[in-house]
């Protein structure tokens, strides 16, 4: 009978839904947007601002203009299509002048070479951001291909360029899948390449440099039994610097005169727009972080001379704006170098600018490598690794990885002062060529148009940038915390 | 019994100069002396060459001559007839002014922004980020470009502001009125500020070289004083209360010892503004502030803020939850753990990147350039130095003006790097 009249359940409940505050997207709501009086107050001040930016701002999209001559001309389509006293976007302005934000006074017929240069510089990079990941890899090759198939094509490339192209990144694709460490040959190459792309002239002027280096590394090889890494690498320099100083010119002309095979030459006047800076960032980026490592570990050698010359030059750099240093590469060099040398003066600016980034990279470095602890430096040395070895092996591996989110801030406030150059003469993307466009008659007073689309190329590439870092230091992780 | 041999009295090899540790280092070092004394012989060898083929010396005898050009803004009384010296300190008041006000300005805004991107508000904290984002990865010559621009060619002409009597009798109001209760204008000529004015100011004094400007150096001594009283009436109350456990009510002391003295000077020397007025075709009387030093201010403001703001916030992350954990576990109120424990804390993470900001600002000025503002490198580096020729003396002086302020701003740094130092034992 007491069997009958169970108190104990024998089947759970169902769960009751919670309450309607607590789930959903009221749930997300309340504890996000409105969880107190401040916090409300912040969402409804944050809502105000974006109304107004957006009401102020969204017709004035809306109405773009992209099919017009001038200013007043796409001001009066706005009016006629969007009423009186509509405001509207004047695209047509880029539609017009964006060859020259991209190229400057590059020869239009010679666009393909900086195309081209480009293209291949994203190839050359794939190798050494994405090392080791084979997908990655021969995504970006893959990517580089159809856009230089299609560009070269828009821009009027001769054909033989376009099969030489073809040719290059269907090999590369190859060798990517079998052996992706080979492609870093690709990207030794690739300096001189851009530099024969870009400023044209004789073939010869590039090969016959590279040359040099095939000595360094042919006498090294030959000396290194016998005397040793040290003495054989002093031979193969001063033997690459006689092949320069001596042998290149003269060899040049030579084999130029025999076989004159070249693009026509561009002088560095005629750069301008994201060409100058894309130029001028990435060689300084380049070579910038070696000689910002040789700084850092400088500064913290035991050696004292060795020490107060690396304190004094990158505290001297730090100290002054970028601007007279740059004014020193226009106004200065003159009268440091000896009388009648005149050299480029993008090359002298990009010496600048590597030098000024190096400074902050030593500085950024040294960060790093003072946060390693001694025990690292202590089992190097328990190791019996030698001084170069030591940094190479456990050093700088680890000081550098802990580096990187400033090493890239570095690179991004670096590519952001390539806009500086406009106050030596250069035609940079912001100054020198938005100057040209709003002084031309028919765009005066045309403002917001050129700043958001500069603005706006810049952003990717530094945000780019960025996120690549972000991406770096996840892939470099190793603490399993 | 084994006994140990002396070591070999060795000779000295001159190998032993690359290959023994001991020795190596002196060799290197003497290496690299004698190259870094050639460079520097190469180097001055090659410019003493130059001048002499360009037919120059170097002295700086030209900063003592008649300067001949106008600077628009002056902090300190300069004409065309004074020195090209005189030039440059006008120019390093321009720069000073724009630096400090610039970073006044970015580091309020910047810790509001940095507290606010931590904020658990989800759409705060998004604004926050794209603001962050934005002005982080756009050249900071875009912006001032911009805010130039847009301030000298959206802003009203000085007849806007005009309004005749028949608009009076329609009842029309004018194109363009003035703001905060009619004391500013901005017109694209400038932005019209009122100006203090003293009844009876206290004159100024010639003392040879330069003339002070008294009624400044009275309020500058007013100033100082009240603070060193306010800073003695904080001591004795904190005696007060590790002698006895009570704090005494200090805040209307500070208050009044603050502000007190100050209006009564400026009451004694009867202060009072002068407002713009449009007279004619422009405005008259009051500051007429030139649009690119406004821009400079702003757009070196905005952009440095958004460095500030990702200083504060990494420097507020980087105190453990810990942390506050334990400050409550204490008894401490959520505001006197933020005073006690975090922020002094976070304060020792946020200062030193946060001073390096300051100096990247302070250099950032000569970027006034974009925009004709007349700082140091505008006078000495811009028009002294196409006046005189003297490239040379004037890019080593500007330099070193430069490196001297930057070495400063490092040095107090340093200095209390080592005041809040974590003590290690």
């Amino acid at each position: 009978m007491a069997s009958e009249l169970s108190f104990v359940r024998d089947k759970m409940l169902p769960p009751s839904a919670p309450p309607v505050r607590e789930a959903g997207a009221v749930k997300w709501l309340r504890e996000n947007l409105f969880s107190g009086p401040f916090n409300t107050t912040l969402t409804i001040l944050g809502i105000v601002v974006i109304y107004m930016i957006i009401s102020a701002s969204l017709p004035w999209w809306l109405n773009s203009v992209w099919n017009a001559g001038s200013l007043a001309e796409c001001r009066d389509i706005v009016i006629a299509s969007a009423g009186e006293g509509a405001t509207g976007a004047c695209w047509a302005m880029i539609r017009e002048r964006w060859h020259q934000f991209i190229f400057g006074f590059y020869p239009p017929d010679q666009y393909w070479r900086p195309v081209l240069a480009f293209g291949l510089l994203v190839a050359a990079l794939a190798p050494v951001l994405f090392a080791g990941q084979k997908k990655n890899m021969s995504i970006i090759l893959g990517v580089v291909a159809v856009f230089l198939v299609v560009t070269l094509g828009l821009a009027g490339a001769p054909v033989g360029a376009w099969i030489a192209t073809l040719g290059l990144l269907g090999g590369m694709l190859a060798l990517a899948q079998v052996q992706p460490g080979k492609l870093l040959w690709f990207t030794a190459l690739f300096p001189a390449l851009c530099f024969w792309l870009l400023w044209g002239g004789s073939v010869w002027v590039p090969i016959v440099a590279l040359m040099g280096f095939a000595v360094m590394g042919v006498a090294y090889t030959a000396l290194v039994a016998r005397l040793g890494p040290t003495g054989s690498a002093l031979i193969a320099v001063f033997l690459a610097l006689l092949w320069w100083l001596f042998i290149d010119v003269p060899l040049t002309q030579v084999i130029d005169g025999m076989m004159p095979w070249g693009l026509v030459s561009v002088d560095s006047d005629q750069f301008g727009g994201f060409l100058l800076a894309i130029t001028i960032g990435v060689t300084a980026i380049t070579f910038s972080l070696p000689i910002g490592i040789l700084l850092a570990l400088g500064r913290q050698s035991d050696m004292l001379i060795v020490k107060t010359l690396c304190v004094g030059f990158i505290e001297f750099i730090r100290g002054v704006p970028l601007i007279t240093l740059l004014f020193t590469a226009s106004l200065l060099l003159q009268y440091f170098l000896p009388p009648n040398t005149n050299f480029d003066i993008i090359l002298r600016v990009i010496i600048l600018v590597t030098l000024f980034a190096a400074a902050y990279l030593a500085e950024v470095i040294r960060g790093g490598l003072a946060a390693l602890p001694s025990g690292q430096y202590e089992a190097a040395d328990a190791l019996g690794l030698d001084y170069w070895r030591a940094q190479r092996l456990i050093i700088l591996p680890q000081a550098l990885k802990i580096s990187i989110p400033s090493i890239v801030s570095t690179f991004i406030g670096l590519f952001k002062d390539t806009t500086l150059v406009a106050f030596v003469g250069l035609m940079d993307p912001l100054k020198g060529v938005t100057q040209i466009v709003r002084a031309d008659i028919n765009w005066k007073g045309i403002y917001w148009e050129p700043y958001i689309f500069v603005g706006a190329i810049f952003f990717v590439i530094c945000f780019g940038m960025s996120r690549y870092s972000m991406h770096l230091e996840r892939k470099l992780k190793t603490d399993h915390r | 019994m084994a006994v140990a041999s002396d070591v070999p009295k060795e000779s000295f090899r001159l190998s032993m100069l690359i290959y023994d540790t001991r020795y190596r280092s002196i060799t290197i070092q003497l290496f690299v002396l004698v190259l870094f004394a050639l460079f520097l012989a190469w180097l001055l060898n090659n410019t003493a060459v130059n001048l002499a083929t360009r037919g120059k010396e170097f002295n700086f005898g030209f900063l003592w001559q008649r300067a001949g050009y106008d600077i628009g803004q002056q902090l300190i009384p300069y004409t065309n007839d004074s020195t090209h010296f005189r030039a440059l300190l006008v120019g390093l008041m321009n720069t000073l002014v724009v630096a400090i006000l610039g970073c006044v300005l970015a580091t309020i805004l910047g810790v509001i922004v940095g507290v606010l991107r931590l904020s658990k508000n989800w759409l705060v904290s998004r604004l926050m980020t794209v603001y962050v984002e934005m002005f982080r990865n756009i050249p900071l010559l875009l912006w001032i470009l911009l805010s130039y621009v847009i301030l000298s060619e959206t802003t009203p002409q000085p007849r806007d502001f005009r309004v005749t009597d028949e608009m009076a009798a329609a009842g029309e109001a004018p194109a363009a009125t003035m703001m905060l209760w009619d004391t500013v204008a901005v017109t694209n000529r400038g932005t019209n500020i009122p100006s203090p004015l003293f009844d009876r100011g206290l004159g100024s004094l010639d003392i040879g070289f330069m003339t002070l400007n008294l009624t400044t150096l009275a309020y500058l001594a007013v100033i100082f004083g009240s603070i060193w009283v306010n800073h003695r009436i904080l001591t004795a109350a904190r005696t007060q209360q590790e002698t006895t456990g009570d704090r005494p009510v200090t805040w209307w002391k500070s208050v009044l010892v603050l502000l007190g003295p100050v209006i009564a000077l400026s009451v004694a020397l009867g202060l009072h503004m002068e407002v713009p007025a449009l007279t004619g075709f422009n405005f008259q009387g009051g500051i007429l502030v030139a649009h690119s030093f406004t821009a400079l201010v702003i757009a070196l403001a905005l952009y440095t803020a958004a460095f500030i703001a990702e200083i504060v916030r990494s420097g507020i992350l980087a105190i453990s939850r810990g942390q506050s954990e334990a400050a409550f576990a204490l008894g401490l109120r959520p505001g006197r753990t933020m005073n006690l424990i975090i922020l002094p804390q976070a304060l020792r993470v946020i200062i030193p990147p946060l001073i390096s900001q300051y100096l990247n600002l302070t250099k950032n000025t000569s970027l006034g350039i974009a925009v004709s503002y007349l700082d140091l490198r505008g006078t000495l580096g811009g028009i002294t130095l196409n006046q005189t020729g003297r490239e040379l003396e004037c890019m080593l002086l500007m330099m070193l003006i430069y490196l001297t302020i930057s070495l400063i701003i490092s040095a107090l740094m340093n200095l209390y790097n080592t005041s809040v130092q974590i003590k290690a034992r």
